[in-house]
């Protein structure tokens, strides 16, 4: 291979480290890990509660409401379809549960994308303008802070406090539940319903608020993004995007308050670093099997190699202790 | 160990069974008509059954004969094709497991099923029903609920300790021995304060050395004004702490009466030869009194479901 820069790259990944892509994995990460984690419901379309909650916001904008207002209904938006998705699913199994999700979430994404709703959803274009209000009200001066690549914008800042906010405010919320009552009696359904219900516990209703939480705190996720630059596009609401969050959750600990945002960053900062070094390695020519145009596929199959690394050797992740990873991959 | 060192039957720890209602006399449980099939097999047809307020009612039956089936309708973890209950006068059948829990109808499976990551004080607090802190609304809000679970804790540990596992408090609930899991499991189901306990073989699996221990402990709850619904293979334990047996073949209930009276009925002792032999012992055992014999290792009972 060719000289590279690493520095150069180290520094871009720490850009990213601190970012608003940063921000929403993590806040939306948090809010999979009380689905998944806490409660060993495994949703396969978490990606639906972003969109819904930054397509809500979006919209509501667009028909000329103000950003407070649109942000409430976004948040409703996706606490509405985590009761609607949550309500005839969560009795099924786990692997019915994620199918039936991940179903959901792409429909919703197929609407988005739809052409003929484009006076609504503005097609495979989306809905630009968002953040209008949210900069009006940025007291940070224009200009850019920072060294070198390392640098932001002043808006992106403003949003950047925000997101990192509210990351901080749902870990706490996390950490009191989690060492609540609410938080044992979770705990100890995903051990054993059978013994919880013996106990006269509902379950289902646990299973409900721990689902809708998860949703909401996704929502919340969804409209950081649609903050970011003020647009909001149906192709970041992939199924992939769902994925890549299972991945943050795993990486950083499953059932842990810290691992989600801890595992987010750690997670922009390989892809960054990554991609920065191949992009600086394979130039414009290519090498061997990987074309210039590639690079980006390559560091996702770097990254799944090291997630299979992980699973066989850490399955706990880096923040988490053993045996709770064992649970939560029943 | 403490569980096998305090055998001390009559200790009773205050806090246990305090919302067991003083016994009053007529039944506290009565059932009618209660039928469940699979497929074409009829794996329960009760047509009557009642449990008297502060008795202990033993249920008997070969390999499936509909105990454990019948048992699960009761509680709400298997749904009823047909019939009704009264648990205290309220109409239960068809209500979900947890709200029959809710009523005071706690039971424990034939399995004890712990929950293995948590301590065995988590486990024995998470019996108590009406938690202000298992409520998402007020989890956050530690000061509304810290004054309850101090309180919950104090009385967790006295049950803790009435089953002998004090010692054990602390560990997690997955290192305890299979007779072990039995005492915790009936700790938590202490907490729930039920007015009547379902025991769903509560022998299963324990050590002769808990095995009286956890006899005891049922004595001291029936003491207590709780009543007392356990199945149970083992013709010793019968004997020797319930009141009433019923005895159950086919899904029906062939026999009741006192302990003498049931296994010298000639029905029962057709149903358990027409059974299997090793269920036979467990009649012998009782009429013939043959004590040391190994305890009844069949367990389970074999129908569909259970």
């Amino acid at each position: 291979m060719l000289a590279v820069n690493l520095g150069a790259a180290a520094v871009d990944g720490l850009r990213d480290m601190v970012g608003i892509s940063c921000c929403v994995y993590a806040l939306a990460s948090i809010g999979l890990n009380i689905q998944f984690g806490f409660a060993g419901l495994l949703n396969f379309g978490h990606i639906g509660s972003a969109l819904v909650g930054a397509y809500g916001t979006a919209i509501m904008v667009n028909n000329g409401h103000p950003l407070w207002l649109a942000a409430i209904v976004g948040l409703i938006a996706a606490i509405v379809l985590g009761l609607l998705l949550g309500l005839p699913t969560l009795r099924l199994r786990a692997d019915y549960l994620a199918i039936a999700t991940i179903s959901v979430a792409e429909i919703l994404r197929v609407l988005a994308n739809s052409v003929r709703l484009q006076d609504v959803t503005g097609g495979p274009i989306g809905i630009s303008g968002v953040a209008k209000d949210w900069f009006s009200i940025n007291p940070i001066p224009e200009g850019r802070y920072g060294w070198g690549s390392f640098s932001f914008n002043h808006n992106t800042l403003w949003t950047m406090i925000l997101g990192w906010t509210l990351v901080i405010l749902a870990s706490l919320a996390v950490w009191g539940l989690s060492r609540s009552p609410w938080g044992r009696l979770l705990k100890a359904v995903r051990e054993d319903e059978e013994a919880a219900r013996a106990l006269g516990k509902n379950v289902f209703a646990l299973k409900l608020q721990a689902f809708v939480l998860g949703s909401a705190i996704g929502g919340a996720a969804g409209i950081v993004f649609a903050l970011r630059g003020g647009f909001v596009t149906p192709s970041f609401f992939i199924a992939q995007t769902t994925f890549n969050w299972y991945l943050v959750v795993i990486l950083g600990g499953v059932a842990t308050v810290i691992g989600p945002p801890l595992g987010a960053m750690v997670y922009w900062f390989v892809i960054s670093t990554l991609n920065s070094l191949l992009t600086q390695a394979i130039g414009n020519d290519g090498w061997w099997f990987i074309a210039s145009t590639e690079t980006g596929a390559v560091r996702y199959v770097l990254v799944g190699v090291t997630i299979v690394l992980l699973l066989v050797f850490r399955p706990q992740g880096l923040f988490g202790d053993r045996e709770e990873a064992r649970l939560g991959g029943r | 160990m403490g569980a096998e060192g305090s055998v001390d039957g009559v200790q009773l720890a205050p806090a246990v069974a305090a919302g067991a209602h003083s016994a009053t006399s007529g039944p506290i449980l009565s059932v009618s008509g209660v039928h469940r099939s699979f497929g074409g097999v009829v794996a329960v047809s009760v047509d009557e059954f009642h449990v008297d307020h502060g008795s202990i009612v033993a249920l008997i039956g070969p390999n499936g004969a509909g105990k454990t089936t019948f048992f699960n309708v009761l509680t709400g973890f298997e749904k009823a094709d047909g019939g009704s209950w009264h648990f205290q006068g309220h109409d239960l059948s068809g209500k979900p497991a947890y709200a029959i829990a809710r009523a005071g109808m706690v039971r424990t499976f034939q399995t004890a099923r712990v929950f293995p990551r948590l301590s065995v004080m988590d486990n024995v607090r998470l019996g108590a029903t009406g938690q202000i802190g298992e409520r998402l609304s007020s989890a956050l809000l530690r000061w509304r609920w810290r004054p309850q679970e101090a309180e919950l804790g104090e009385r967790a540990a006295e049950v803790i300790e009435w089953v002998g596992l004090g010692a054990k408090r602390d560990d997690l609930a997955g290192t305890l021995s299979g007779g072990q899991r039995k005492l915790l499991e009936l700790a938590r189901a202490v907490m729930a304060r039920p007015s009547l306990l379902m025991l769903d073989e509560p022998m299963a699996g324990v050590n002769p050395a808990l095995r009286q221990s956890l006899l005891d402990r049922i004595r001291d709850l029936a003491a207590d004004g709780v009543t007392v619904l356990f199945v149970e293979h083992d013709m010793d334990v019968v004997s020797s702490i319930a009141e009433v047996v019923v005895c159950m073949a086919e899904g029906r209930i062939i026999a009741k009466g006192t302990p003498g009276e049931v296994a010298a009925d000639e029905r029962v002792i057709e149903a358990y030869l027409g059974a299997s032999s090793g269920d036979l012992r467990d009649v012998e055992r009782d009429t013939g009194r043959a004590p040391g014999s190994a305890p009844g290792s069949d367990d389970g009972d074999g129908e569909a479901g259970s």
